[in-house]
């Protein structure tokens, strides 16, 4: 029987979470004989080869682009794992949440204190994905069935979690694995 | 009158002192009922409702209900423990709790019961509302983006500093702590070594220069749940 696949993605986020996952340490070769990567910066595989089991997103939706790498990672995947504060709650970058799309433009490019841009010019180039009125947390666009949380999530809570959920069991997570910084 | 109350909570039999609320001689028992607004050294208010326990069936706040001989109390029910979860997923998605840069994270009563209840994310959308936050002050700051409106503050600094620093205005979600004074918290004379600048159970009210001095697994409520050193009480009799 082929082996069940993962594919991972980081949205709008800092890939502090992919930096936890390779914090497995070698308990990563045991992953790999029981699992295949697909899709992921990992393998830097860039399209999913066919359906995947289990789909780890990092990072929430703050452009257009976030929202279809979501909605096709929805598609492809069994099982949608929100990894991370960001894909959770938004995280650092929802600090703009309750600021006007306008005024953090504006203050990135035109008022920062290092700003220098004579032009005046605010990107707006259409090959560049249009930033959303707020970053969404992943379950507000798409169903998402686990969710694990960390700034980043730890290792541990990312192996347990795994390994349960390849299995079929039930999260059962230990108490000083669930942190929310 | 007799010195002793007698009552049951979930089965086992208490002995209280007459004048104590269930919170009160729970805690003496060593058993745990979850809380969030009430301080010891603070009157109780019974705002924050995760206390609620049934007694003889009828929903009270366990922080405030005095014990009488012979009452029934349930407290680890299910559905208690739903509505105690659901109240702390409210308190996480109606303020900003950015828990990864918070000067309390680790020392936090409502982070250490997300905790306790095994909560990965709360089930409600964020509000994401807009919030102030006053730094003026030489040597505390409040940051209303984690307020809980638990009232701690506002108890400490009336009763117990006799100041009457901070209050509570506006209604519903408008409901915030204001300040006192002018304009800003600099303006109070609110000092480093009054009550209400060590009451907050979250990070709304901190310190200056205090923060992210002990180290990740040593802070408070890395190991140990919040309740553990109440249900300690119970293991050792
Ligand atoms: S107050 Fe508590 S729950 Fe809120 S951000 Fe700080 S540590 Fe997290
Ligand atoms: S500032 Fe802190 S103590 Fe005061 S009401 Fe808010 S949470 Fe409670």
């Amino acid at each position: 029987m082929a082996k069940p696949k993962i594919a991972t993605a980081a949205l709008t986020s800092c890939f502090g979470c992919h930096m936890s996952v390779l914090d497995i340490d070698e308990r990563i070769l045991e992953l790999i004989e029981i699992i295949d990567f697909d899709k992921s910066p990992i393998n830097d595989i860039k399209k999913f080869t066919g359906q995947c089991a289990i789909g780890l997103i990092e990072g929430g939706c703050g452009n257009e682009e976030n929202v279809h790498v979501l909605q096709e990672f929805r598609k492809h995947c069994d099982i949608l794992i929100a990894l991370g504060d960001c894909a959770i709650m938004g995280d650092i970058p929802a600090m703009r949440n309750n600021i006007p799309l306008k005024e953090c433009l504006d203050e990135a490019y035109l008022n920062g204190p290092s700003v220098h841009n004579p032009e005046k010019i605010i990107p707006n180039d259409k090959e560049i994905p249009l930033c959303l009125d707020r970053v969404y947390p992943c379950s507000e666009i798409v169903k998402i069935d686990y969710s694990l949380p960390g700034c980043p999530p730890n290792a541990e809570i990312i192996w347990q979690a795994l390994v349960a959920i390849l299995n079929n069991k039930p999260l059962d997570l230990p108490y000083e694995i669930i942190k929310y910084d | 009158m007799s010195n002793e109350i007698n009552f049951v909570i979930d089965g086992v039999e208490v002995t209280g002192k007459p004048g104590q609320t269930i919170l009160e001689a729970c805690d003496e028992a060593g058993i745990y009922i979850p809380r969030l607004c009430r301080h010891p050294e603070l009157t109780p208010r019974g705002s924050c409702r995760l206390c609620t326990v049934l007694v003889n069936g009828r929903p009270q706040a366990a922080c405030t209900q005095p014990i009488t001989e012979g009452m029934i109390v349930e407290s680890e029910t299910e559905e208690l423990n739903e509505n105690r979860r659901n109240i702390i997923d409210m308190l996480f998605v109606e303020g900003n709790h950015f828990c990864m840069f918070c000067e309390r994270s680790g020392n936090c009563e409502l982070q250490a019961l997300g905790y306790r209840f095994g909560i990965l994310a709360p089930k409600y959308d964020y509000f994401y509302p807009k919030r102030e936050i006053d730094a003026t002050h030489p040597d505390i700051f409040i940051d209303r983006n984690r307020c809980i409106l638990c009232g701690r503050c506002v108890e400490a600094s009336r009763t117990v500093d006799g100041k009457g620093v901070f209050e509570f205005v506006g209604r519903g979600p408008e409901r915030k702590i204001a300040i006192n004074a002018e304009q800003f918290l600099k303006d109070t004379n609110l000092k480093i070594t009054d009550k209400a600048a060590d009451v907050c159970p979250v990070g709304a009210i901190i310190k200056k220069r205090t923060a992210f001095t002990t180290p990740i697994g040593k802070r408070k409520y890395d190991k140990k749940p919040i309740g553990s050193d109440i249900e300690e009480k119970r293991k050792k009799d």
